[in-house]
């Protein structure tokens, strides 16, 4: 074993019911801090759910049911009286497709910087500046700063989703197949950006292209109809499963 | 409010001075009743209200929005139900005085000698309304599938946008070319051809033709609107299995867009029933039980219109007419859930 | 089937063609700049200034007020906010306002005149009946578009951390903005063209009106005023006001056109 890490997310006996459809059961994980993790599994197995429930956007939609603690940095954000767009707001979210917000390039990654701090417009320009520097896009769309966002290209929209997703300064980056809306070398892109992030962010993916997964994650978790089959580190995962059924993931023969 | 709420506020200086300055403000009109103070620190209130406190703390911005909007939305609830109270509360008057059934059922409309029987109105309402609808249902109709399946892409383009800036023309101006063009059509032409020669042109016959196509755009428009959200796929699928273009149109677009057709219908009658000016202009203000359709008649409606002027010298005579607005409120009101409670059955045999 | 559009096209065809012939040649400068006083009923000189202005001042007030009423009740209507099925109660309320004759918001108001003991009508009540024609039509308008604003654009949002009512205002209002435009213009154009509700509440007047409690002259109005003179010269002019108005009506939907492309530049599909 490697030197232990600091496990960021973690959740205990987490269970999720979507319109009396138990989605996700008895899920217990643990996400290390500063890694890429991926949750990976065939489709329809509760991957979003289970990314959702992370930053609380599942009880926005009817019908849901969350039992069990999800604990962030030692507070178990599932308790009452928390205020929930704090929560959201250390917990950047990537959809799978991506959405800009309807306003200017500039605007979109200025939007978190203008609800969650006070910065004059000096320190705003300077702070969109950074953060698509950061995601590399910077030079691409400096000279249309406030064009509208919409006339961006889906792979520079999904970079500009993660520019104003870590302007607002999240400890954790949620991504939900940021990559399947998009064409290989776009794609390659963001998973690089994604290493990158890594540093200083912790990093959650959740993938269906189990190559995606080798090349990137440092931990692995598997999802098999609403559980945890099992998770562990990337080498381990791969190279040596113990379940019968990763094993048979792996091998192509279930998906 | 939660505790952390206000702690949220008092933590904050700016807000702190606002509430100070908000304090002080009340107290130099109620205490030195000194305006100048006043306005002085109701402004700095407001100053810094605006700059400030929103920006700094978002849960009260957002608890305060919340409360505003659904304030907001609670009222106009109780506007529709206060609507109905007052013309309810209005209408007593002449429900104490008249019966319920002699104001419905006895004809005579005579606010002077204080007789207020509505019969005729009533008659007269529905035959204009009828005719109306006779007229610009099918006609309606068969013009949206010709425009929305037939016609060229060039004519569509073309007509849509006409359709509609005259789904907003004023009925005034309807009015207007009815008195016009229509009043001497019907007078000289059409009400001689049906073998009714003392036609004077203002008749319900007139009033109806005007309403017919004042609800041409409106029928049309909505028509429209449904046939477009049918997925092509639909018709695809119906003409490749080798029906005609007629058999589609009966087969797939009805049924499909069978409650849009049913909602632009009820709007259409909606507008036709409750059109007071263009009416009153044409129809000849008369409350007569129709011996002919070019003869004059009234609509409930336009009742209100010609006899508003009196009711400062008929006192009674308003509360009359008060109770004619609830009628027509009631009626519209009774239509809209008869069209829901249809849409609603309909939608649920309708899918497809 | 051509030939009812035929008769649907002619006909629309007749009307505005009977106001454009008969109404542009009484046009003129004078016409547009000189209020009534001064015999514009008897045939003498004078012109509609002040009904135009009286026009202005009823609907642009009342579609303000309606417009924020509109846009409040619309985003509180979203399922973020409301229960849904009480959100549809109160649809269906606004559905049957929208269908309610104006004329019964005219007597309505009408009524509240007479119970606080005003007579002749004022500018105030004109302005109240104008948004309570309003109110129902620009509401359900932009509660139209702001339901087609895709769930993941809103989701988005609060994963920013946004608060409701910074989601409603900042996002949401900005995704229905050519919908807002659209109702909000659709409303206008009701409430200027509307004869029955403020001829029961605004009176007639041939000056500027001063103040909230004055009488004053409207487009609409002073349309029918004109027809009911037995002078042909005065009657004629009936149709110069007519042309006005439908000259609004068509600006209206030109600059919806305009604004509806402009503002939808940014709108996320
Ligand atoms: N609104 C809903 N109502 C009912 N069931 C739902 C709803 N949303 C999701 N589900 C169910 O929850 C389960 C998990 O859905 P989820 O979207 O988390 O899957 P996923 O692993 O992300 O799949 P994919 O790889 O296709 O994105 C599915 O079986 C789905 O049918
Ligand atoms: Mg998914």
């Amino acid at each position: 074993m490697e030197n232990p890490k600091t496990i960021q997310i973690e959740t205990k006996a987490l269970n999720v019911a979507i319109h009396n459809n138990q989605v996700l059961k008895n899920i217990d994980i643990q996400i290390p801090a500063k890694q890429l993790t991926a949750i990976i599994g065939p489709s329809g197995c509760g991957k979003t759910t289970l990314l959702k429930s992370f930053n609380r956007l599942l009880e926005i939609q009817d019908g849901i049911k969350i039992e069990g603690e999800i604990v962030v940095d030692g507070i178990n954000i599932m308790s009452s009286g928390l205020n929930v767009p704090d929560i959201r707001k250390k917990m950047g979210l990537i959809s799978q497709k991506p959405y800009p917000l309807p306003m200017s390039i500039f605007e979109n990654v200025a939007y978190g910087l203008r609800i969650h701090h006070d910065k004059n417009q000096k320190e705003l320009a300077e702070a969109v500046q950074n953060c698509l520097q950061e995601v590399g896009l910077w030079s691409e769309v400096k000279d249309r700063l406030h064009d509208p966002a919409s006339r961006l290209s889906v792979g520079q929209q999904q970079r500009l989703c993660l520019a104003r997703a870590i302007a607002v300064q999240p400890e954790v980056i949620l991504c939900d197949e940021p990559t399947s809306a998009l064409d290989p070398i776009a794609a390659q892109q963001i998973e690089k950006l994604l290493l990158k992030l890594k540093k200083d962010f912790t990093v959650i993916l959740v993938t269906h292209t189990l190559r995606q997964a080798k090349r990137v994650a440092d931990h692995v978790i598997f999802l098999y109809f609403g559980k945890v089959v099992e998770q562990g580190t990337a080498a381990e995962f791969f190279n040596n499963p113990k379940n019968p059924e990763t094993k048979a993931y792996l091998a192509g023969e279930i998906s | 409010m939660s505790p952390s709420t206000l702690n949220d506020l008092f933590k904050n200086k700016v807000v702190l001075g606002g509430i100070v300055s908000l304090l002080l403000s009340i107290l130099s009109l109620f205490v030195l009743n000194n305006l100048v103070f006043f306005v002085v620190f109701l402004v700095i209130f407001i100053i810094l209200l605006l700059f400030n406190f929103i920006k700094i703390t978002r849960k009260l911005y957002d608890t305060l929005g919340s409360r505003l909007m659904l304030f907001v939305t609670a009222s106009i609830i109780f506007l529709f139900f206060l609507l109905l109270i007052i013309l309810i509360q209005g209408s007593l008057r002449i429900l104490s005085e008249e019966s319920l059934p002699s104001l419905l059922f006895s004809s005579t409309w005579k606010p002077f000698s204080g007789e207020f029987g509505l019969f005729a109105v009533i008659i007269d309402t529905l035959i204009v309304t009828a005719i109306s609808m006779l007229i610009a249902v099918p006609i309606s109709l068969l013009s949206a599938i010709y425009i929305a399946e037939y016609a060229p892409k060039k004519f569509k383009n073309i007509v849509r946008p006409f359709i509609d800036v005259l789904a907003g023309v004023p009925s005034v101006v309807f009015g207007l070319c009815a008195l016009l063009v229509f009043v001497p059509i019907v007078r000289d032409d059409i009400a001689p051809f049906f073998g009714s020669n003392i036609s004077s042109g203002f008749s319900l016959f007139t009033a109806a033709l005007i309403l017919a196509i004042m609800v041409f755009p409106i029928i049309i428009s909505l028509c429209l609107e449904s046939f477009n959200s049918i997925p092509i796929a639909l018709k695809e699928a119906s003409l490749s299995v080798g029906a005609t273009k007629w058999e589609t149109v009966k087969k797939v677009i009805f049924r499909a867009s069978g409650p849009g057709i049913l909602a632009a219908i009820f709007l259409g009658f909606g507008r036709a029933f409750g059109e007071t000016i263009a009416v009153s202009m044409v129809i000849g203000n008369q409350e007569l039980i129709p011996s002919s359709l070019f003869g004059p008649g009234q609509t409930l409606a336009s009742l209100i219109a010609s006899n508003y002027t009196e009711v400062s010298s008929i006192p009674i005579l308003a509360s009359a007419l008060i109770f004619v607005a609830l009628l027509l409120f009631i009626v519209v009101l009774i239509f809209n859930l008869l069209g829901y409670l249809v849409l609603r059955r309909a939608s649920k045999r309708w899918k497809y | 089937m051509l030939a009812s559009v035929f008769i649907v096209m002619g006909s629309l065809i007749l009307i505005v063609g009977v106001i454009v012939f008969n109404g542009a040649p009484s046009l003129s400068l004078q016409i547009l700049t000189q209020t009534s006083e001064g015999g514009f009923y008897l045939g003498a000189g004078g012109g509609f200034l002040n009904a135009i202005v009286g026009s202005l001042l009823l609907a642009l007030p009342a579609t303000g007020l309606a417009f924020i009423i509109g846009i409040a009740i619309a985003l509180y209507l979203q399922k973020d906010f409301l229960n849904p099925s009480i959100a549809n109660f109160i649809r269906i309320c606004l559905d049957i306002l929208w269908g309610v004759p104006s004329v019964v918001y005219g007597v309505f108001c009408l009524t509240i005149m007479i119970a606080i003991g005003m007579t002749g009508g004022s500018v105030l009540f004109g302005i109240i009946a104008l948004t309570l024609l309003e109110i129902p039509i620009i509401t359900r308008s932009i509660d139209e578009s702001i339901k087609m604003v895709p769930a993941g654009l809103k989701e988005t949002a609060y994963s920013l951390g946004s608060t409701k009512v910074e989601t409603a205002m900042k996002v949401v209002r900005r995704q229905a903005m050519p919908g807002i435009i659209a109702g909000v213009l659709l409303g206008f154009g009701r409430g200027i063209g509307d004869a029955a509700s403020i001829l029961l509440t605004v009176g007639d007047s041939n000056y500027f009106p001063t103040s909230l409690s004055d009488q004053t002259a409207a487009l609409p109005t002073m349309i029918l005023n004109l027809v009911s003179m037995p002078d042909q010269v005065v009657q004629n002019k009936a149709y110069a006001v007519a042309f006005v108005l439908l000259m609004i009506v068509l600006l209206i939907s030109i600059i919806t056109r305009y604004l509806t492309k402009k503002s939808s530049k940014h709108i996320i599909k």
